[in-house]
Order: C-alpha cells, then structure tokens, then sequence
C-alpha cells in the first residue's frame, strides 16, 4: 500500500454530472466520481442502483443524458467504444463462439493490425497469465463458466488497456470458483499495473479486492472510500446496512460525545451533530461487548444462539430492539446480560434528508 | 417397461402409416417409373434424356433464375432484418408480420397480381407513361419470373434470417467494438460469420421451391419460357410420359440433395 497515496494524486477517469435516464426512469442523477491510474475500483450496489450504466457509460455503450467523460484529460463522451483505450469483461463472457480461444483473443490485435508473431507471442503470454497453457485450439463452448472467464479476461488484456472494465464478471460462477477469482484478479491487476474498475452486487467481493469501493443506490453515490473506511465509518444507514452486518438504531445525541441510545447514555467519539438531535446509531455485530447483567447499564436477554465457528451468532433483546452481536464468548440463550461498546466503535450517522433514502433505509430495517 | 414401450410404439403408428403412404410409396413409384420403359424394363434412357437440348436449356434456365432469386432475395431480406434485430420486440415482429402476411394468400391469386402489374398496358406501364416515362416490357420474360419468385419466397428468406440474427446476443457485438472493431469491421467478423446457419437454411428454402416451381414460370412467362419444372409438369399432364417425367424429376432430386448436403455440412460446422 506504501506509494499509493503518490499514484492516488494522478487522475485517470473523471465523471461529470452524468445524468442517464431510460423510458423516463432516472437511473443516474448528476453523478460524479473521479477515478485515479492504477486504482482497483469497486462499484457497489444492489440491483438498479445505477453502477453497470455508469460502466457501460465509461465502456460506450450507452451515451449520458447530460454531463462529461473526461478520460486522461480528453472529452471522450461521445466516443464510440472502439475509439476508448479501455476494455471490458462482460457478465456473459461474450466470448465470439465461431472461433476458437486463439483466435477469441487474437480479435483485437489483429483488428489493430498486429504481426503475426507478435500476436502468438501474446496469446500464450495472456493464456499463462489466466492459467490456462495449451487451450489455444479448444472450442470456446467446450469451456467451463470459469475458464470462459479467464479467456474473456485474456481477449481484453492482450490489448494492454489502461483501463480494465469488469461488469460483474464472477456472478455466474459457483462460490468456491469465485473466492478463486477473486484472488487471481487481484493477482492479475498487480501484474498488469492497471486501472480496474469492477462492477458487483456483492460486498464480499467489493471488501476483498478494492483499494476504493464506490457505494452506489438508486442513481446515487452513497460513500467512497477505502474498504476499511466504507465498513468502520459508514456515512449512512444505507451505507452500514449494505456493507456487512450492523446494529442500526434510532438514538438522540444528547450533546457532543454522548449519545442516547434506547434510554442509556454511550460515550462516543463524533461531534458536531447538535444537541438532543435524532441521529441513526451504527454498531457491527463484533463491536458489542456482552457481560453478566449489571446494574446502570443497557440490559437484555438472550434470545438466540447459533454456533458460526469462527464465533457465536447471539440475538440479544434490550428495550425494545433486538441486538444481533458476533462474539466467541458464549451466553446460554434467556441469560441475563449487559450490553457494553467502545466509544470508537459507535458510529453516529445523520438521518437520511432525501425521501429515496428514507424509503430505503425503512426497507432495510423491516 | 417393455409394455410402455409397446404403448409409446403404437402412439407412433399414424405417422409411420402417413411418412410410408405419403413420402416413401410415391418416392419409390417415381424411382420405378424414372428407370423404367412403358413396357415394365429397367432402362436409364429417362435420366439420360435430360442431355437434349432443350431439357439441358430448361435446366441451365431453372437453376439460374432461381439462383438469382436467391442471391436477391439474401440481399433485401439480409438489411431487413439487421435492421429488425435493432428494434425492439414488439416493432420487429409488426414488420415481420408484414412480410409473412402475403403468405396467408393464395399464390396463384399473388401472382395474377403481378400479371396485371407488368402486362403490356398494366399498372406498372400506366404510371410510368403517367409520368411521361417509356413503357419497359417484361412480362413473358425471365425478369418477370425472377420478380414473381423473389415476391413469393422472400418470406422463406426473412423468417430464418431473423431468427439466426436475433439470436446473436447484443454483449457479443459490443464486446467486438470493445475490442476495436469499427460497425464494419464488427459485421465482417462477428454478425455475418455468427449469422451462416440462417443464411444457409434461408437459402436453401428459397432456392428449392425456386428450383421446382411450374406455376410462377407458366403465368409470368407466358408458354415462351419453359423451366424444368414446366417441362416436368408438361410430361406427366400433357404426354401422359410418367416414364419420363419420373426420370426429369430425379434429375432435380439430386440438385435439391446436392443443396442439403451442402446445408447439412455448414450445419455441422457450426456446431463445433
């Protein structure tokens, strides 16, 4: 990670007030996102969030209602898809089916006039790459979901694109498989030393390979930030639901650094928020402390255990909300408990102002 | 199991009564009268007649009106349905229905319009000296067969087009222009070579009934131009030569065998 904050400074794509809308149904509003060189970029969203038009945007598939794709300092909005120095991995693989994989990732060198030997030497320098030695004369449809992948992969890479666009590319993929990918991408993006810019549904993936995730819904950016920042410091409900699991609860900052929540008075860290304001509370599953029941704290019980392995999945019911804490220590199901957490683990949020926000927020509390 | 499969057998009777009845006795009674005398003897003088002449002149004259047929109407329908495959569902199958609505006529009845349309004093003629242009004269002339058969089969050429097309997936053309593929280039490599099978199996519906027809040739080519399938048709209804009639009809077999083959193979290679 040492040296990023210096690649970070460079500006590679940059996204300008995009609006897209389709059959009168806004999909993007004045979105706005700045992309840096080198950069593995996440964009996370549930489904109709917004995230593949702004990829097909930045691909050229679809043109934005307003507003500007600037690329490496160029207007490229109208450009068509050939004339960008990006590719893409399409969710389908779109692998060309009357051809066999050689020729599948020859297609762009040859249409950009390449030499023979040139050519050969990248199809077995990508098929190394994507691990698949000695399939330069199969079938495309002879290939499993996985290697179809890597060989889609192998078409866009040969063409050293500065920037790789992947649209949900694992989703069709079996779990194991896809964890696999998942290591081999990041494998692959080091090596190569380019932009990515990947398009899921799927925060696991998001967390895992992303130096920056980009949370997306109904048209709008939501938070970008590192991984880390996006999981410890949501800026919203729907940020903290989205991203893993998480407390969030109706509470009232009582001033800075003290915080209301169901009746008990927590020590936090924000401030700024106001006095006495209605706020939403943030607290993951990890971050809740259980002890035997003491007098003068927030009290509940037990409702239900389940062993995770790793650690024990507890429901706790304190005052009227159900607590869901991940812990390796155990308290049997109906104990008596107290419920303690530390100050920087309380993550105050302001209420959603918007009403699309509200009415998504609600949908995820239900 | 082996009772069901009895059962299964039995449901299957029907259609084996109708292919032997249907298809396998007639096919078998043209054989025996192609390479038969009219005194019951094997001969190949039926098949071999096909060198006179005039049978070689009708044959060459078949084969090249219907393959111009073809060739055109590959090159109106192909347009068409790149263009259809653009649109949306419920817009392309409109126009598709337009295409295929003549089909619900009788074709006889299409093709006295087309009569009236190029005779001598016909409409077409009409409008053009309307508009102060020279008459052209193409009933009676292979031209106007070539129209009636490129009316009639476009259709056939249409719905297999549309449907090879409409099945290439729009991520795979986009994929080709992420690659650098300009349009043109894209449709080179990716939608023409992924459209074959439709191109060949619209071909072949074509160019078969091309091939045979008797009734375009004798209603829009007056009695000057015989085709095979007049001279066929001559044999059985006029001569009352089945002998012979049978042997010309053979002759055609093999050219329509030839065509499936040829089919069957770029078939075959599409599935690899």
């Amino acid at each position: 990670m040492e040296g990023k904050s210096e690649l970070e400074n460079k500006e590679l794509i940059r996204l300008e007030h995009v609006s897209k809308s389709f059959d009168g149904q806004v999909v993007l509003d004045d979105l706005n996102l700045v992309i840096h060189e080198n950069e593995f970029v996440t964009l996370l969203g549930p489904s109709g969030c917004g995230k593949t038009t702004t990829l097909r945007i930045i691909g050229g598939f679809e043109t934005p209602d307003s507003g500007k794709v600037i690329f490496d300092g160029k207007d490229i909005t109208s450009a068509a898809p050939d004339k960008r120095p990006l590719n893409t991995v399409f969710q389908k693989y779109a692998l060309f089916t009357h051809m066999d994989v050689a020729d599948n990732i020859a297609f762009g060198l040859r249409i950009s006039g390449k030499s023979k030997s040139y050519i050969a030497d990248k199809i077995s320098y990508a098929l190394k790459l994507v691990n698949l030695e000695g399939f330069e004369h199969r079938s495309v449809n002879s290939l499993s979901g996985g290697q179809q992948q890597r060989i889609a992969m192998a078409r866009a890479i040969v063409n050293e694109p500065r920037v790789l666009l992947l649209d949900e590319p694992l989703g069709a993929l079996d779990l194991k498989l896809r964890q696999d990918m998942q290591y081999e991408l990041i494998r692959l993006k080091n090596e190569l030393g380019i932009t990515f810019i990947y398009v899921t549904h799927d925060q696991e993936e998001a967390l895992t390979m992303s130096d920056t995730i980009v949370v997306m819904n109904q048209g709008y950016i939501q938070q970008t930030g590192s991984p880390e920042k996006i999981y410890n410091e949501p800026e919203n409900a729907f940020v903290a639901d989205f991203i893993g699991d998480s407390n969030i609860i109706d509470s009232i900052m009582v001033r800075d650094k003290l915080v209301s929540i169901l009746g008990h008075e927590f020590t936090c860290v924000d401030t700024g928020f106001g006095n006495n304001k209605h706020v939403d509370v943030v607290i993951r599953p990890e971050d809740v402390e259980l002890s035997e029941a003491r007098p003068d704290t927030l009290c509940g019980e037990v409702t239900d255990v389940i062993f995770k392995g790793v650690h024990y999945e507890m429901f706790v019911m304190a005052n009227g909300f159900e607590w869901l804490v991940h812990s390796t220590k155990m308290f049997p199901e109906g104990a008596k408990v107290s419920i303690g957490v530390d100050p920087f683990n309380i993550q105050i949020m302001n209420k959603p102002a918007s009403e699309d926000e509200e009415a998504a927020t609600e949908n995820d509390q239900n | 199991m082996i009772r069901t499969k009895k059962i299964r057998n039995l449901f299957a009777a029907p259609y084996l009564s109708w292919a032997i009845i249907f298809i396998i006795v007639p096919l078998v009674m043209v054989i025996w009268y192609g390479f038969t005398d009219s005194d019951g003897a094997l001969t190949f003088a039926n098949i071999a007649s096909i060198a006179r002449p005039e049978f070689m002149k009708s044959l060459g004259l078949s084969l090249l009106l219907s393959l111009i047929s073809t060739m055109l109407c590959l090159i109106i329908a192909y347009p068409l349905c790149m263009i259809l495959t653009e649109k949306k569902a419920g817009k392309a199958g409109v126009v598709i229905l337009l295409f295929i609505l003549p089909m619900w006529m009788n074709t006889l009845l299409r093709t006295m319009a087309w009569q009236t349309i190029l005779e001598k004093t016909g409409i077409l003629n009409t409008f053009l000296n309307f508009i102060h242009l020279p008459s052209i004269y193409i009933i009676n002339k292979p031209q106007a067969i070539i129209i009636g058969m490129v009316y009639n089969f476009l259709p056939y050429m249409v719905l297999p087009l549309y449907t090879a097309l409409s099945r290439i997936d729009d991520s795979v053309i986009n994929a080709a222009r992420d690659l650098g593929a300009n349009k043109f280039q894209t449709f080179l490599h990716v939608t023409l070579p992924l459209s074959i099978p439709g191109i060949i199996s619209g071909i072949t519906m074509v160019f078969i009934p091309a091939l045979t027809t008797f009734v375009l040739s004798q209603m829009l080519g007056g009695n000057k131009i015989l085709l095979i399938g007049n001279i066929i048709e001559q044999e059985f209804t006029q001569a009352y030569d089945w002998h012979l009639g049978s042997g010309l009809s053979i002759i055609l077999m093999v050219f329509i065998i030839i065509n499936m083959v040829v089919e069957a193979a770029f078939d075959k290679s599409d599935e690899q």
